[in-house]
């Protein structure tokens, strides 16, 4: 018994004592505690905080600090002002969010005919279950159903499905030609909630800070500031197409630790997000060396590792080089990598399913993070389905095999072209420059923009491209990200939009753009 | 204790001292995941698992040749049957091109199409495009539209936040609420052990209410009072009361003079009442019947009705459906000021949306087919049929626990679990000292080893100090139950026997 316990017991009521005596201690803990506090003791007559204000007990000013403070820009004060103007009426364009199927993407048909078998078993059974779909469908289906013990309506494994954490690790080892282990995978309900867990466990307090490139995908900054930690921003140079500059980031991290912070681990994103830059492998091998160097956790953040639009930079996963690279890295970089089905040409963002492997994880920690996502249960068997198929698409010589070839390389050829249609339209324009899109779903154009825009918008309290997309939506329906929203150099300006705007749509799109911008740029001559 | 054992935290806060890189293991890693304890998937469900593998791979030496898990309240695993309306609308969901096929009509009922249209016109991008982060509008009215039924109280679907399972509203209404070690949720013991995990995962503390098991585990408010008294005066402030109703692992519903109190209490008090509502169609004792809070309180008189903050959380996974796997949820708040909502949003919009296929299943359950329509009669059939069936097992395995020595067993009056307490002989609590467990888990661990019953032990919960209790299930299929039941008297028998034994010859 510790002595802040003897002296609570003593002071206690009748239950508080019962409940010292009665809860089991976590193992080196005071083994009287679950005492309710494992806190310093407050002054004997400390006042206790308000718990009300204004009439409301849950008041935002009483709320938890770290939640008010976090911002997320993907649906933050643009996508709130398209909100108001849809309900008032206004058709818009929605390119804020890598959401393909929401603007007409179809989804690939063999996924989805499995999918609908799975989630209704007794069609198997039906006699014109023959009729309504291929061979190898019906056999998919039910080699899942019997993966899922017959019941998809059931909890799994808190990890996921054994058997479809098994497809994910031979996946992984086709791709990187590196034995992948499925004990060391978790399915996750979309990417996000690995990332979460991962933040979740690594931060302990503020001092604990994240390497994130900036320009960075708010769910980093946010999910950071949410559990408490700090994020320590690494600046990608634009000029030389979102490189890294490691004798910089090298410079931040010293710093940043001579102040005494502790350095956790390091987010990339490749392809990049919002910025659609490509890793070469060189740049990978120097990541990986950093981050043996520097001792911090690789978060790879490889989720639209299929959307490539040029053949210079395949993609590379970062698991690949470290196995290239061999001893001292392959076994001691740890690395957690991140997939998803939401990307790709499967795009199947509504589905929520996801993965993260972890290399080199002390096995301590595995269990760990196994325990936290057990608090949840378990992934939603929709969303692991979708990964298995993704994983293990039909093969040549099945009977889906040509139609599923055609949608997957019809759909990647099409984001190709409208990579390059929306690029080339942006930089047709006076006053905007825009790396090519070498990957992922986006294109973040820069703004230059004339002094009296930038007046206007501090008048108005706005950053100047927050401003700018504000008009850019109000007069023509198209919802973007301003790139403060994700970080960007000081003095730049940026937006994100994705290039998914449907194919036959696009020349439209790009011309609407570019008139707004010409009068936009007019205006403010 | 944490600042006894923290000297990396010390370290960390004795700023400015170059931090040298710490590679990533349990002691780096956030203490507050450490701490954190899940009982349901603790050490007993792990070795289950082990055993359906051994026994998967054919190997023999085992006591047992089926591992029946009564530990977690996961229908379909045990083979219950999702309801067939549910699953046809889903399904055409995920592939519509199958409503254009000409043998659709012939497998689907004209009410299953007519809902997956409604559903797909009005859900821009279908199942696989990210929704509103709050839930898909038509969905959200939906689940409204139940909920008003319900009650007979009016529900605005902005309220509505639909989640991947009841879980994340807890998650998110701890972050939310819990600043420090400082802010206490009051929660009941036993407690289902979501609530103290994330108490923790958040860095609040639990303070704890017991449940009077003598008195059909309700709670009192004198010993509400008691410990919020305590807490305040140690300079804690308590922010929530957790209310689980029907109660799990306890089983018991609540009436309405009861809900009334705890309301009040928690007005005087000024807490968030966190109802914990998912098993609110599991009710099986004569005479009792599921009162939302929500409802209670917008009966209450103005005085409540406009003022006590509610989360008021339900999910698919229980009920008579039983979709675990579908990940469904929602919670709706009453009386949140607007910019916590906003606050809310914000939360849900990190994680984008919830998985698009469990929304439409919250809101099919919550609004099914109706008397009249082409789907009704089989609906009703099968929710009848489960519901029948559950009541059947309950009283079954009440009546069995009853029978044993030294065991007592309340009434399974709604939830899917029965909670009995165990009186061990004093031998079995020294040979569980000595493994530094309570007796109750090596009751729980011998059950598993010897039958393959898996189920968790009280001590998961919380429970009285000096009582043992066991959590299972009623949720294996009838025609498995009987040999469950079986397998677990004789198993006690024998239990009570070898340490009654043991004892007398020490």
């Amino acid at each position: 018994m510790c002595v802040r316990c003897i002296a609570k017991a003593r002071t206690a009521g009748r239950a508080v004592q019962a409940l010292l005596q009665g809860w089991q201690a976590p193992a080196g803990a005071c083994r009287t505690a679950r005492c309710f506090s494992s806190l310093p003791e407050p002054a004997v007559d400390a006042p206790a905080r308000p718990n009300e204000l204004e009439g409301k007990v849950a008041h935002p000013s009483l709320l938890n600090e770290d939640l008010l403070k976090a911002q997320y820009a993907v649906r933050g004060e643009l996508y709130m002002k398209a909100m108001e103007l849809q309900k008032a009426g206004k058709e818009l364009i929605f390119t804020n969010v890598g959401n393909p199927q929401q603007l007409g993407q179809l989804p690939i048909k063999f996924n989805r005919e499995v999918t609908s078998l799975v989630v209704a078993p007794f069609l198997l059974d039906h006699p014109a279950v023959a009729s309504l779909y291929p061979k190898d469908v019906i056999e998919r289906a039910r080699k899942l159903n019997k993966m899922f013990g017959g019941a998809v309506g059931a909890y799994t494994d808190s990890r996921g499905n054994a058997g479809v954490r098994q497809e994910v690790a031979d996946f992984i080892k086709r791709r990187d030609g590196y034995p992948s282990n499925p004990e060391h995978i978790f399915l996750t309900d979309g990417a996000s909630v690995a990332v979460r867990l991962l933040l979740n466990a690594l931060i302990r307090d503020s001092n604990d800070h994240i390497l994130v490139p900036i320009p960075q995908y708010p769910l980093y900054s946010a999910s950071i500031q949410l559990y408490g930690g700090t994020l320590l921003g690494y600046n990608l140079k634009e000029q030389t197409g979102w490189s890294m500059d490691f004798n910089e980031i090298t410079r931040s991290v010293n710093e940043a630790r001579n102040r005494g912070a502790c350095v956790r681990g390091m987010v990339f994103i490749n392809p990049g997000n919002p910025t659609g830059q490509c890793l070469t492998e060189d740049n990978l091998r120097d990541l990986v060396k950093f981050a043996h160097q520097e001792k911090v956790v690789l978060m790879a953040d490889e989720v639209y590792q299929p959307n490539i639009y040029q053949d210079e930079k395949p993609f590379v996963s970062a698991k690949k080089v470290l196995g290239d690279l061999g001893v001292p890295y392959s076994n001691s970089v740890e690395l957690a990598s991140f997939h998803t089905v939401s990307k790709g040409v499967l795009g199947e963002c509504g589905l929520r399913g996801g993965y993260v492997e972890l290399t080199n994880f002390h096995p301590g920690t595995i269990d760990e993070l196994y325990k936290a996502v057990s608090i949840n249960l378990s992934p939603n068997t929709v969303g692991q389905v979708a990964m298995s198929l993704m994983v293990n698409p039909p093969q040549p010589g099945q009977e889906s095999y040509e139609q599923w070839k055609k949608e997957h390389d019809e759909g990647l050829a099409s984001l190709r072209r409208r990579a390059h249609a929306m690029t080339d339209g942006f930089n047709s324009l006076e006053g905007v420059t825009c790396t090519f899109t070498e990957g992922a779903m986006y294109s973040f154009p820069r703004l230059h923009l004339p002094p009296k825009a930038i007046a206007a918008a501090k008048a108005a309290g706005k950053p100047a491209d927050t401003f700018y997309c504000l008009q850019l939506l109000e007069e023509t329906g198209i919802v973007t990200v301003p790139g403060s929203g994700f970080g960007q150099e000081e003095g730049t300006f940026h937006l994100r939009t994705t290039i998914l705007p449907p194919e036959e749509k696009i020349q439209d799109f790009v011309k609407l753009f570019q008139d707004f911008h010409k009068k936009f740029m007019a205006k403010y001559a | 204790m944490l600042h006894s054992s923290a000297s990396a935290e010390q370290l960390c806060l004795a700023s400015p001292v170059r931090r040298e890189p710490e590679p990533v293991s349990v002691k780096t890693i956030n203490h507050d995941v450490v701490a954190a304890e899940y009982a349901v998937r603790g050490a007993i469900a792990i070795k289950s698992t082990a055993y359906q593998e051994q026994l998967k791979e054919g190997k023999d030496g085992l006591p047992f040749d089926k591992v029946y898990q009564c530990n977690i309240g996961n229908p379909q695993i045990l083979g219950q049957k999702p309801i067939s309306f549910f699953r046809q609308v889903l399904s055409l969901c995920e592939y519509p091109e199958l409503m254009e096929h000409p043998a659709a009509a012939d497998i689907y009922p004209p009410d299953a199409i007519a809902r997956a249209k409604e559903y797909l016109d009005n859900i821009p991008g279908g199942v696989g495009a990210y929704s509103e982060s709050k839930g898909a509008v038509i969905l959200r009215q939906h689940v409204a539209k139940g909920i008003a039924e319900r009650d007979g109280h009016p529900c605005n679907f902005e309220d509505l936040w639909l989640t991947d399972g009841a879980s994340p509203g807890v998650h998110y209404m701890m972050k939310t609420l819990l600043r420090n070690e400082q802010d206490c949720i009051l929660c009941p013991i036993p407690q289902y052990p979501l609530y103290s995990a994330t108490i923790k995962l958040y860095g609040g503390t639990l303070l704890p209410y017991f449940l009077e098991e003598g008195r059909d585990w309700q709670a009192t408010v004198a010993h509400l009072q008691e410990q919020v008294d305590t807490a305040r005066s140690q300079g804690k402030q308590v922010r929530a009361l957790v209310v689980i109703n029907p109660g799990n692992p306890t089983g018991q519903v609540l009436d309405w003079e009861n809900q009334e109190l705890l309301i009040k209490f928690c007005k005087q008090e000024q807490l968030v009442l966190l109802a914990d509502e998912v098993y609110q169609t599991n009710i099986y004792a004569a005479g009792r019947e599921f009162l939302s809070f929500k409802k209670v309180l917008m009966e209450m008189g103005p005085e409540y009705s406009g003022h006590v903050p509610l989360v008021s959380m339900n999910s698919i996974s229980k009920g008579y459906f039983g979709e675990c796997g579908r990940r469904g949820g929602y919670f709706e708040l009453v009386n949140f000021p607007q910019d916590v909502k906003d606050q809310l949003y914000k939360v849900a919009s990190i994680s984008l949306c919830p998985n698009v296929s469990g929304q439409i299943c919250m809101a099919l359950i919550m609004n099914p087919p109706q008397p009249g329509d082409p789907s009704h009669e089989l609906f009703a059939k099968e929710r009848d049929g489960i519901l029948e069936s559950l009541k059947r097992r309950a009283e079954l395995v009440v009546d069995t626990f009853r029978s044993m020595e030294g065991v007592s067993c309340n009434e399974v009056e709604g939830s899917m679990y029965a909670f009995p307490r165990l009186t061990v002989p004093p031998a079995a609590v020294k040979a569980a000292a000595n493994q530094g467990k309570p007796a109750d888990f090596l009751y729980c661990m011998e059950l598993l080893d010897q039958t393959g019953i898996v189920t968790v032990p009280g001590s998961g919960f919380g429970q009285e100090p000096g009582t043992f209790h066991v959590r299972t299930t009623i949720l294996p299929p009838e025609a498995d139950m009987a040999q469950v039941v079986q397998k677990f008297s004789e198993f006690h028998e024998s239990f009570m026997r070898r340490y009654k034994g043991e004892n007398g010859g020490s």
